[in-house]
């Protein structure tokens, strides 16, 4: 629980939070959070982690930076094109705040993976860009009973999510299963859809990292930046979900 | 009869059905997932499922970005 001169200094105003203190930094510096994808959502997710002082970070994409990604992901910069997007992102948060320890997974999050890069870690952010990783990210966490938070950006709007496996509705509750690929090229997002929402979620991890406050289960926040309104809807466990729900439980 | 779509009320005929509804609002019915007074309405049971005035529907839109 000994924090350096330097530590209390950086974290002076979180410290001076009765709800954090020291032990609480303390427990977010024994905190472990993988952050699948680091683009537009796991851009400010990552750095208010790390700015935070959560202990070990973990940055998982196989991606490159491309010119075309730096309307939203503010990890990444113009002389960053072409590096792997891990590689970038460390930079960054290492420069943020170098007491964080940053592991580095150069590649996607899948079936074959999964377990493992779970296993090292307490909480989960998912802030993947595709159906395919958010539906393998429901479906691992739910097998390894990993907490995390979803979030799914769309245009002008999305979504957020924070799932207790086995205890809170999770995300096939609610979105049964992978829809159909479109084909059509992506349209957006507003860069600060994926900024409000991927800070949302590193609310969430902090909070869960703390025992703090009433965690975003049972209940989907949605975000629409055109109205600019948020609006809560509540979502139960579904005795048929096919994830979480009871097996014998028929089928509608 | 009145229901209430994601907070807002909403004017439909008697009798209407969810799928009828999502029609109405020009919803793409693969890419919706459907929630009647806190219950989730799977795809293929939506056209079966009539409403009621009351109605408390929310429609959210798959949103795969990030
Ligand atoms: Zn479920």
């Amino acid at each position: 629980m000994d924090f350096t001169p330097e530590e209390q200094q950086r974290y002076a105003r979180q410290l001076a939070l009765p709800e954090i203190g020291t032990a609480g930094q303390a427990k977010l510096r024994a905190g472990r959070v993988l952050v699948i994808g680091a683009g537009g959502l796991g851009s400010p997710a990552a750095l208010y982690l790390a700015a935070a002082g959560v202990g070990t970070l973990g940055l998982m994409d196989g991606d490159a930076v491309d010119l075309s990604n730096l309307q939203r992901q503010i990890l990444h910069a113009t002389a960053d094109v072409g590096r792997r997007k891990v590689e970038s992102a460390a930079a960054k948060l290492r420069a943020l705040n170098p007491q964080t320890e940053l592991r580095l997974f150069p590649e996607r999050f899948t079936a074959a993976n999964a377990a493992a890069r779970l296993a090292d870690f307490n909480f989960v952010v998912d802030a993947t860009d595709n159906f395919a990783s958010k539906f393998l990210i429901a479906d691992a966490c739910h097998a390894a009973g990993r907490p995390y938070a979803h979030a799914g950006i769309l245009r002008f709007h999305g979504q957020v999510m924070t799932v207790l496996p086995g205890k809170t509705a999770c995300y096939r509750c609610v979105f049964e299963q992978q829809p159909p690929e479109t084909g059509a090229s992506p349209q957006g997002p507003l860069g600060v859809v994926p900024g409000v929402l991927g800070t949302l979620q590193a609310a969430e991890a902090i909070k869960f990292l703390l025992g703090l406050g009433q965690l975003l289960t049972d209940r989907l926040l949605t975000f629409d930046a055109l109205t600019l309104r948020f609006r809560e809807v509540p979502v139960k466990r579904q005795p048929h979900c096919r994830l979480c729900g009871d097996p014998d439980h028929a089928r509608p | 009869m009145q229901l209430l779509v994601n907070g807002k009320t909403l004017e439909r005929p008697e009798g209407d059905t969810l799928a009828g509804l999502l029609v109405a609002l020009g919803a793409d019915a693969g890419r919706v997932a459907v929630l009647v007074n806190d219950e989730v309405v799977p795809q293929a049971r939506r056209a079966a499922a009539a409403l009621h005035a009351g109605d408390r529907v929310e429609v959210l839109t798959f949103a795969g970005g990030g």
